[in-house]
């Protein structure tokens, strides 16, 4: 990996957030930047990892949270949003809260020429389906960054994408 | 319908009642077009009951978020086999979280009856059951006769869970029932009578 950042460090400041929020519920298909957060979730107590199949069950698993009064978050490569529009009609026409957090691939130093098209594609498919993108690039974003993304989603019952930029991972090398 | 079964000889429109006597006691999802019609009309739109009008594949995921956030409760999605196939992923998933409180009923008409009824592949060589036995889901039946009700009722009731049921129905329409298609809406009465945690 090129960067610096310190994914144990990151992961646990953006997994105190979501855990403070009341969000109990990880559901996630595995990268290597969600990897330390889906770590910290399994070990915490208060939170249940919950391994998908394909990106867009977790849009459906959120929802069916949201029905009972609970809290999940989604996260995901960058390539595993493409996996997920159809079922973000969810979103739009139920009104459901979503709260995403999308690792990018195909983004910013990528050596992979397949990560590329549905990279650079995240957030146009994103905001098509109504989802707002909050995008972080410096680690010093990421608190405020992340504390928008939980008040966007189960404050005013949006749907939301925190986008963690490969500026901000670090890109991998080949 | 797998080729390797006998012809159903189950009629959709008169099965849900026969498979869960007390409704109420569950929190209930329906996938999209015939599940939905039929639910709807089973429970007259129950304040326990979401159905979808799309999100296609969705079903079985929502209700496991259900049953993983109300472990207290128990928990049923009727989908069907042209659902179910869009994202079969998900019986592997429900079978890694292992739910102890979700039941998944599976209407297999063998074709897809919303658009035209189409054939789909278990009318060929596909195997619901075999599928979630395969995924890991804890037990699976199949029913093709209303003689097997009962047979069909005492698993979803006791069971190992989570279980999958796949009930192998005739083809033919589901229940003729107009249900509410707003979904903002149908969320906020399904919140309204069973959000567990008042305070969110």
């Amino acid at each position: 990996m090129t960067g610096t950042v310190n994914r144990e460090n990151f992961s646990r400041r953006i997994f105190e957030r979501l855990a403070d929020a009341g969000v109990t519920l990880f559901s996630y298909v595995p990268d290597f930047g969600n990897d330390e957060l889906v770590k910290i979730a399994e070990a915490d107590n208060r939170t249940t990892a919950v391994l998908l199949s394909s990106e867009q069950e977790g849009v459906a698993l959120c929802a069916g949270a949201d029905l009972v009064g609970a809290r999940g978050v989604l996260l995901m490569q960058s390539s595993g949003v493409g996996n997920c529009p159809n079922m973000l009609s969810l979103v739009r026409g139920g009104r459901f809260p979503m709260l995403m957090i999308v690792t990018m691939r195909g983004d910013y130093g990528e050596q992979n020429p397949w990560q590329y098209p549905m990279g650079q594609a995240v957030e146009p498919v994103l905001e098509a389906m109504g989802i707002q993108c909050i995008r972080v690039e410096r680690d010093d974003e990421l608190d405020q960054a992340t504390d928008s993304a939980i008040s966007s989603a189960f404050a005013a019952g949006q749907g939301v994408a925190l986008i963690l930029s490969q500026k901000f991972l670090g890109a991998k090398a080949f | 319908m797998a080729t390797n079964l006998p012809p159903s000889t189950i009629d959709r429109r008169d099965l849900l009642a026969h498979l869960i006597p007390d409704p109420d006691e569950c929190l209930l999802v329906a996938g999209l077009a015939g599940s939905a019609k039929d639910s709807a009309a089973w429970t007259q739109e129950a304040d326990n009951l979401i159905t979808l009008g799309g999100a296609m594949g969705g079903a079985v995921a929502m209700a496991l978020g259900i049953a993983l956030s109300a472990p207290d409760k128990k928990v049923a999605v009727i989908t069907g086999d042209g659902e179910l196939l869009m994202n079969a992923g998900v019986l592997a998933t429900v079978a890694s979280a292992a739910p102890q409180n979700l039941n998944i009923i599976c209407l297999d008409n063998g074709q897809h009856g919303e658009t035209g009824g189409q054939p789909g592949h278990t009318s060929r060589r596909t195997d619901l059951a075999l599928m979630a036995e395969g995924a890991g889901i804890a037990s699976a039946m199949t029913v093709s006769s209303p003689d097997e009700f009962p047979d069909a009722q005492a698993f979803l009731a006791d069971g190992i869970a989570p279980k999958f049921l796949c009930v192998r129905v005739m083809p033919g329409p589901p229940t003729d029932y107009k249900r509410n298609w707003d979904l903002a809406a149908g969320r906020l009465r399904f919140k309204a009578a069973n959000v567990i945690n008042v305070e969110q």
